[in-house]
């Protein structure tokens, strides 16, 4: 069995399975960050907040100063059936329904005294490091929080990759603010002076986990697929989305995590899920957008109810595309860095999106592909009709539409998207009956 | 010209979406005409190229929405979907490209996917630096402009030299200080400069070249100046904060001024003030004049990142100066800059003891009724309180 428990709360919800070594691995390297964190005030750690795309986890690491991911204790916090409550209390203090509901439901647990995921009280940061990378939100999120803290806040912009490539001038631009901004803020309240040798050896062993990252999510291409590559994916990229990129935990939970898998191979199985091991693959799909959150293993089932396994995912690429060829690269620190922010998913341009989507859908022998688009996430759902459309004709195979949100239990209608699934599936199977 | 016929040829350019001023522009000249969504972009590097720069900012509530919509999920902003209605039924066909600058996700998205749907266009999403330095977000901004420059001179506009540079910029100097000019003068007698006017006059910009834009302006001053026949009438001055990009329906600005207010300030067409003052006219290298003039007089807007300033201090300011005695928010539904800027706007208006109220709209809102109420409500308690 091959599923990691990034949001601890999402292992809860899947009790019923048997647990990995990497998923125990996972837990425990969660926990034992949380504890850190928790007892910073005392240790004198110091605490950086930032986001989940364009995260500079080996620079911080180099400071060792503990980042926080406030999307991640968004998620977390509608995986445990709190979200609700924040939500309505950043919706009372001003905060318009219109907009974004992990910043509302951050807003609202730091109003509810701030306690992370696992029940201990996260840190005030000591820096905000801004990572505007792939989403406008994250600089208004940002703006919010500075004024609720008496901390510095520095901006790493990020530019978006308009014309579908990185050029030399973007590069310079974010190396620039890397060298200006940015390390001079984690010196300051690090009190340490940089240490690239110490970067290099981070990336370096970043590297190394992307690796056998790559190589897990790439095993959804076989028949059946040993992985869900979406409900289960979004476990296996928890350590190298968030704090642990560049550490040697990391490392070796992908090395365990690919030998697990290995190991399903070996022995002919499919994919885990809530309710055991998914035994006969009728249909095989790609999923663009973030899943829900607040109706995790509802949503999950839904899809195994019809035996459907999803063999690639854009979501799980948010944090960073590696299936492309890239790595971080140890000879060029903060240019690989640089390189890292710009290539994270949302912050490509819509046709790379759609070439992308595509490429799944036919490397992957998918049967088709879903959206999920959430209502939150303008970065990622506007454009995604077009999507549809284009990646349908394309690859010639059927896209589904399907809405949610991300955290905000007022938007996931379950009867309506078991239809959709449902009605999603039965054409495919129909679709197959006429062509045979 | 008179004033009326004046305003009826601004109406008309307001109302024409087949874009026909840009049309005729197009057929005298031979030049390229090309397309910038809201919020700011340089148009002087248009300008000085022989490029007449055309600002699109949707199409009201005059245009039926029947392709747009199965391009957009219902909880994103109308400006997207009317814009691509623009460009499927042809309207949009006399632009031989268009920019989309980094004003928010939804903007930054349909650049992508305009490039899909009209792939012989030149589209360029014009990336702003949030960074301030000169070396740093500077540099990046200048190597942006020279990107624009190269395309657009690859595709029939006039090489960017220095001297071409420094006239644009001394033109649009011209035009910004004429709209300023009649911002003060509304702040001074608001009678005499109705906002629906004076917006018809920013919409008339975003289409005509900046000389004849500059000499309608200078024309419309002159005769309001001298209209006796506007008297003062008892209203409350409010701020109008937040509709920067997609722009509220004619309609909802009369009602407002119907409604008992009289408006101070705005954000309407934001393009017309998004740089203060007048940029370096005389410089050796106008272009980083233009990159400066970003990095330093760019106003305080929600699409920008506040470094070392004060969020909501910029809009208190300007409700001081403006001498207005409330702020009405008025944002597009859906719109993320606006609507997560303003919680912090609404404590920093709520710091300085100013009253304020707050409701969205969509360009093709119909209905006005309960603005109407709720403005009224305002207006009146804004009065009362003045007492
Ligand atoms: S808008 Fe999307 S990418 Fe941005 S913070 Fe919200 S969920 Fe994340
Ligand atoms: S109205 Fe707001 S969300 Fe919509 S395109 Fe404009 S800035 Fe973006």
């Amino acid at each position: 069995m091959t599923r990691p428990v990034a949001p601890a709360a999402a292992a809860a919800a899947a009790a019923a399975a048997s647990k990995d070594a990497s998923q125990e691995r996972q837990k425990a390297m969660i926990a034992a960050h949380f504890h850190k964190l928790a007892q910073a005030p005392e240790t004198g750690d110091k605490s950086v907040y930032t986001f989940v795309p364009g995260n500079l986890t080996e620079l911080l690491g180099t400071f060792s100063v503990l980042p926080v991911l406030p999307e991640i204790n968004a998620l977390q916090s509608g995986m445990r059936g709190k979200s609700r409550d924040y939500i309505g209390l950043a919706e009372k203090l001003g905060h318009s329904e219109d907009v974004c509901t992990y910043v509302k439901c951050d807003i609202g647990m730091l109003k509810s005294g701030n306690i992370g995921p696992t029940g201990e009280r996260l840190p005030k940061p000591d820096l905000l490091l801004l990572s505007y990378t792939g989403c406008f939100t994250f600089l208004k999120w940002f703006e919010l929080l500075a004024q609720e803290y008496d901390c510095p806040c520095v901006m790493l912009h990020v530019p978006y990759q308009g014309d579908g490539a990185i050029t030399d001038s973007m590069r310079k631009y974010v190396v620039d603010q890397l060298r200006k901004k940015v390390i001079p803020a984690l010196e300051k309240i690090s009190g340490r002076a940089y240490d690239e040798d110490l970067l290099k050896q981070q990336l370096a062993r970043s590297a190394k986990a992307e690796d056998d990252l790559v190589w897990v999510l790439e095993t959804g291409k076989r028949k059946p697929s040993p992985i869900d590559a979406y409900f289960g994916g979004v476990y296996y990229i928890g350590p190298i989305f968030t704090s642990f990129r560049g550490t040697q935990d990391a490392i070796e939970y992908y090395r365990e995590l690919r030998s697990e898998i290995e190991e399903r191979i070996r022995l002919g199985k499919g994919p885990v899920t809530p309710d055991g091991e998914l035994t006969e693959e009728k249909y095989r799909v790609v999923v663009e957008g973030p899943p829900n959150w607040t109706s995790f293993r509802q949503f999950w089932q839904m899809f195994t109810d019809e035996g459907a396994c999803v063999v690639a995912s854009t979501y799980t690429k948010v944090g960073g595309v590696y299936d492309n060829g890239f790595r971080h690269d140890p000879s060029r620190p903060l240019e690989t860095l640089a390189d890292y922010c710009m290539g994270c998913y949302t912050n490509l341009n819509l046709p790379t999106r759609v070439q992308m989507l595509a490429r799944y859908v036919q490397d992957y022998a998918a049967d088709g592909f879903l959206i999920n688009s959430v209502k939150s996430c303008n970065s990622f759902s506007a454009g995604q009709l077009m999507i549809l459309r284009e990646v349908e004709q394309r690859t010639g195979r059927p896209g589904g539409f399907i809405e949610s949100d991300l955290v905000d239990p007022r938007y996931f209608s379950a009867s309506n998207i078991k239809n959709r699934l449902e009605s999603y599936f039965q054409m495919i199977a129909q679709k197959r009956a006429g062509g045979s | 010209m008179t004033l009326a016929s004046l305003l009826q040829r601004a109406d008309d350019l307001y109302r024409d979406l087949r874009f026909s001023a840009v049309r005729d522009w197009k057929q005298r000249t031979g030049g390229l005409a090309v397309g910038y969504m809201p919020v700011y972009v340089p148009r002087e590097v248009l300008h000085a190229m022989g490029i007449l720069p055309v600002g699109v900012m949707g199409a009201g509530d005059d245009l039926e929405i029947i392709r747009g919509d199965a391009f957009y999920q219902s909880y994103i902003c109308h400006l997207p979907r009317s814009t691509i209605e623009l460009g499927l039924n042809g309207a949009l066909d006399c632009l031989d490209g268009l920019l989309f600058p980094a004003t928010c996700d939804v903007i930054r998205n349909l650049s992508g996917m305009w490039m899909m749907q009209f792939p012989g266009k030149y589209v360029h999403y014009l990336d702003v630096p949030q960074d301030f330095a000169p070396e740093v977000g500077g540099a990046f901004y200048r190597h942006e402009l020279e990107q624009i420059a190269g395309a657009l001179g690859k595709r029939g506009g006039k090489p960017l030299t220095a001297a071409a540079l420094r006239r644009s910029i001394a033109a649009y100097n011209e035009n910004r200080a004429l709209v300023d000019g009649l911002y003060e003068l509304r702040q001074r007698e608001p009678w005499k400069v109705p906002t629906a006017e004076l917006y018809l006059l920013l919409r008339a910009g975003c289409v005509l070249p900046v000389e004849e834009h500059s000499a309608m302006l200078r024309d419309y001053t002159t005769a309001v100046r001298a209209a006796d026949d506007r008297r003062p009438m008892d209203q409350a001055r409010v701020l109008l904060a937040g509709s920067f990009c997609e722009q509220p329906p004619l309609g909802l600005i009369r009602t407002l001024e119907r409604a008992g207010c009289y408006i101070v300030d705005d954000d309407f067409v934001q393009i017309h003030r998004w740089i203060r003052g007048p940029v370096r006219a005389d410089g050796e290298d106008p272009l980083q004049d233009l990159a400066n003039a970003y990095l330093f007089q760019g106003i305080p807007s929600a699409i920008r990142y506040i470094d070392q300033q004060v969020k909501g201090k910029d809009l208190v300011d300007r409700v001081q100066q403006s001498g207005a005695e409330g702020v009405i928010f008025c944002a597009p539904s859906f719109c993320d800059p606006a609507l997560l800027d303003q919680p912090m706007a609404v404590t920093a208006v709520e710091r300085a003891g100013i009253p304020w109220t707050a409701f969205k709209y969509a360009e093709n809102t119909g209905q006005f009724q309960v603005i109407r109420e709720q403005a009224g409500t305002f207006a009146d308690s804004i009065k009362l309180w003045s007492e």
